[in-house]
């Protein structure tokens, strides 16, 4: 992803554990703000269930690239119904059932396990679109996005090819809420994580998962705690407690609601907070040493 | 055959869980759950009380046991997820062995078939806890997924036959389900054979975008669509263009429910909108809940 002279740059994954909490206008406010100001930065939009980064940069899209999984598929002609094929199937991907081979496409992990064990090389893996990433660009910011086709189960291989298509020095990944397999394979890797939360019993539920993750991944993290004065001081006095820097607040202002209704970015709408998104990262830079990569 | 109403959004923080927890309060007579695996919320306004809880296993991971391992490198080959690297101890007949990223490994078992000595063991990976409880609402079955484990759409698949059970074995006509944002495998492990996916949206462009892509999920798997506008008054314009986009898909909207602080309060509280007080978003929840069930007695 980067080579091994680079000393400066990270790669930040905003997170949550709860949905709709900012993560996504955390992201791509931060993204911009941090081009304004000189840097080499990407914004890689990893909810690729339900990516909403593009509604607000409005990128120039110049790639769009097909992802694919395998699955496979069972020459009749070979196939001797031994059944080795479905014994080493995890996922009830492929079946044999009297002698008969049967395949659920959607279900294949492409473990590439059921070919490799065919005494017959009856089973060939074939390619089986699953969705898209497109890449972009926004006046200098890097963009690229993900989207999984609507009924495939498995978003984390989109997330792969999203991620591996980010240039540059900074990376800003927009994560998915939750705290489930699309969360993960967005952080792993990641150099620092920016929570997003609100001071609500929701809130603070799903960000102690969050951290919980962090932790797991041993990926350090601050918090942003976004519509700081509707809730209680718990938000806050649990990232106290566990030494999680609050690198920016946010008042519960309706006209960042409204603005976001209308897709747009606040630093545009709403100069006024501008310098906070600037302050934050500072603070995020300052709170990590940079590794040498 | 109980019915099932499965609560999604497509986007996270519409406010599924509030309008279940207020659902929760009006219906008579359900059996609840929380799909949402990995960051439930509906437990902290019903308060359960478990009642059964049981370790959840999804699947396996591999293990390879240094002491066995004559670091052949097959594992890394044939290992399509990354997970496999030389990074285990050594033993008695090589300096370094290979081992594998529970994180990364996927459970498919292939390293473990191959391996040319046997040294890699597969066992099952505890992946969470499913819980049946009581609630003053009712029975609810809900689980908590381990941190950083896979297997979420097992989870769920788990908490909707428990559910399923416990209506057919006591009598309920309904199951009332909190699902969570997105569309992929939790979310369709949850809408597989409901009577009803009951997209909860807000009138915003991510929220019609993330709605669209729900909707279509829905209609995949042949579950009708129908809608409810929450913080309507947030973006008026957005709000009728979400009522036109309903009327060319063929989802019904329920009705709108207006941006209110009521509904954190109640939140902090730990109840519901509708028990904490009768003001016009618990008139508005009440007014929801009558068309969900006209719509259900339509079948």
């Amino acid at each position: 992803m980067r080579g091994e002279e680079e000393a400066k740059g990270m790669i930040v994954a905003v997170a949550s554990g709860k949905g709709g909490t900012g993560k996504t206008t955390i992201a791509v406010n931060l993204a911009v703000m941090l081009s304004a100001e000189g840097e080499d930065v990407t914004y890689a939009d990893c909810d690729v269930e339900a990516p909403n980064g593009h509604i607000f940069l409005k990128p120039r899209l110049a790639e769009k690239i097909p992802i694919f999984l395998t699955a496979p598929h069972v020459d009749p002609d070979k196939c001797t119904g031994c059944g080795r094929c479905g014994e080493i199937c995890r996922f009830s991907a492929i079946v044999c059932i009297k002698k008969k081979v049967l395949t659920f496409l959607e279900l294949c992990h492409a473990c590439g396990g059921c070919a490799r064990v065919c005494p017959e090389g009856a089973i060939v893996e074939e390619p089986r679109q699953i969705g898209i990433v497109e890449m972009g660009e926004l006046g200098g910011l890097g963009f690229v996005h993900g989207k999984l086709n609507i009924g495939e189960p498995l978003a984390p291989k989109i997330i792969e090819e999203v991620k591996k298509r980010i240039g540059g020095s900074w990376a800003i990944l927009d994560a998915p809420p939750g705290a489930a397999c699309p969360v993960i394979e967005t952080i792993k890797g990641a150099d620092h994580v920016l929570l997003v939360s609100e001071p609500t019993p929701f809130g603070l539920s799903d960000l102690e998962i969050a951290y919980e993750v962090t932790r797991k991944l041993g990926i350090a993290c601050s918090l942003v705690i976004n519509r700081a004065d509707v809730g209680d001081d718990r938000l806050k006095r649990f990232a106290e407690s566990r030494g999680v820097p609050v690198v920016l607040e946010i008042p519960d202002d309706r006209r960042i609601a409204e603005c976001y209704s209308r897709g747009e970015m606040v630093v545009d709408a709403l100069p006024e907070y501008r310098g906070r998104f600037v302050a934050m990262f500072e603070r995020i830079a300052g709170a990590q040493a940079c590794p040498k990569r | 055959m109980p019915e099932e109403v499965v609560v999604i959004s497509g986007k996270g923080g519409t406010g599924k869980t509030s309008v279940v927890a207020a659902f929760a309060t009006l219906a008579k007579d359900k059996v609840l759950t929380d799909c949402d695996v990995d960051a439930a919320d509906l437990h902290l306004i019903l308060q359960p009380r478990i009642v059964h809880r049981e370790r959840f296993t999804g699947g396996k991971k591999a293990r390879v046991r240094p002491d066995l391992c004559a670091a052949c490198g097959k594992c890394e080959e044939i290992c399509r997820f990354g997970a496999v690297s030389m990074t285990g101890p050594g033993n008695d007949g090589v300096k370094k062995t290979y081992a594998v990223d529970p994180i990364s490994c996927e459970g498919c078992g292939v390293c473990v078939h191959f391996c040319p000595a046997d040294a890699i063991a597969f066992e099952d990976s505890v992946d969470g806890e499913w819980f049946v409880s009581e609630t003053r609402c009712g029975p609810m079955v809900h689980a908590k997924l381990g941190i950083a484990q896979g297997n979420s759409g097992k989870l769920v698949s788990i908490v909707r036959d428990r559910a399923r059970e416990i209506a057919e074995r006591e009598g309920h006509g309904l199951i009332l389900s909190d699902g969570s944002p997105g569309i992929g495998c939790p979310v369709i492990a949850s809408l597989t054979g409901a009577s009803l996916a009951l997209a909860v949206t807000e009138p915003t462009l991510s929220g019609l975008h993330d709605l669209r892509r729900v909707a279509d999920l829905a209609r995949h798997f042949r579950i009708p669509v129908a809608v409810v506008i929450n913080k309507h008054d947030l973006n008026g314009d957005m709000t009728i263009e979400i009522e036109r986009w309903a009327e060319g898909f063929g989802a019904e909207v329920l009705g709108r429910i207006r941006y209110d602080q009521v509904v954190t309060r109640a939140q902090l509280a730990g109840k519901s909108v509708v028990e904490y007080g009768d003001g016009a978003v618990s008139k508005e929840l009440a007014g929801v809940w009558e068309r969900v069930q006209d719509v259900l007695s339509r079948g």
